[in-house]
């Protein structure tokens, strides 16, 4: 029997009606399991921030989630545009996200800051048109 | 405070109302517009007041379990996050206060 709870999640490109339902759903089970208010709160903020990422600047993609009774991964992967430079984009402020985005009150160059800051650990892979994946762990 | 107390005394227009509203603790003022720092900052049971009448905003409400969202300015809430607040059961009040307004106007209701 295995203490490791695995779970899948699809994001559709360009939808910004359904971002958050895989964050708010693992939110829930994490709640419901127990898990410190803090450290649901870290997990929220950094896989909405990565579902928003995947809709802004991919066109979608999946999002796999592990949950151990010691800690949380969540591995995001995109076959979006890749990121050109790593550290520039991990800047606080730095964006390319386009106009319409901007409206809706993203785009502030907040997303891979708050992501870095919010996971325990994070590590991105990266390569240019070919895709993007993100992993992030979050300690109970 | 609750936030059923707190929907009547600030005289916000309610758009939609939680049906836990009176479970919910009302605690403090928030206000931002951009989300990638309201979904960092805003704190639970907040009030947040905002201009982003969209269904992300409550989406990222729901994530940092505010109180409710402010709509300041006389904005319009669209279609789309009317309907996200309903089946979120998020409370989403509006007024045609600017944001500092309604912010100053919610704090010293909370706090009396």
């Amino acid at each position: 029997m295995s203490d490791t709870i695995k779970l899948t999640y699809n994001i559709s490109a360009e939808d910004f009606t359904r971002a958050g339902e895989a964050s708010s759903d693992v939110k829930s089970k994490l709640k419901k399991m127990g898990i410190s208010p803090d450290a649901v709160r870290k997990v929220s903020i950094a896989m909405y921030e990565g579902e928003i990422n995947m809709v802004i600047h991919a066109d979608g993609g999946k999002i796999d989630v592990e949950i151990s009774p010691k800690d949380i991964t969540m591995i995001l992967a995109d076959k979006g545009p890749g990121i050109k430079d790593i550290e520039q984009a991990m800047q606080a402020g730095f964006s390319t996200a386009p106009d319409k985005v901007r409206s809706l009150g993203f785009g502030a160059g907040m997303g891979l800051p708050n992501m870095k800051k919010y996971s325990d650990d994070m590590k991105i892979e990266t390569e240019i048109g070919v895709g993007t994946t993100v992993t992030m762990k979050v300690n109970f | 405070m609750t936030l059923k107390e707190f929907v009547e005394k600030s005289g916000f227009t309610p758009v939609n109302v939680s049906t836990d509203a009176e479970e919910i603790e009302v605690t403090k003022v928030f206000c931002c517009d951009l989300l990638s720092i309201a979904m960092s900052k805003n704190p639970a049971g907040a009030v947040w007041v905002t201009v982003m009448g969209n269904l992300n905003a409550v989406a990222v409400s729901v994530l940092t379990e505010g109180a409710c969202i402010v709509i300041a300015e006389g904005i319009d809430i669209d279609d789309a996050a009317l309907e996200k607040a309903k089946q979120q059961n998020v409370t989403m009040l509006k007024s045609p206060l600017p944001i500092f307004d309604a912010g100053l106007h919610a704090h010293n209701i909370i706090n009396g």
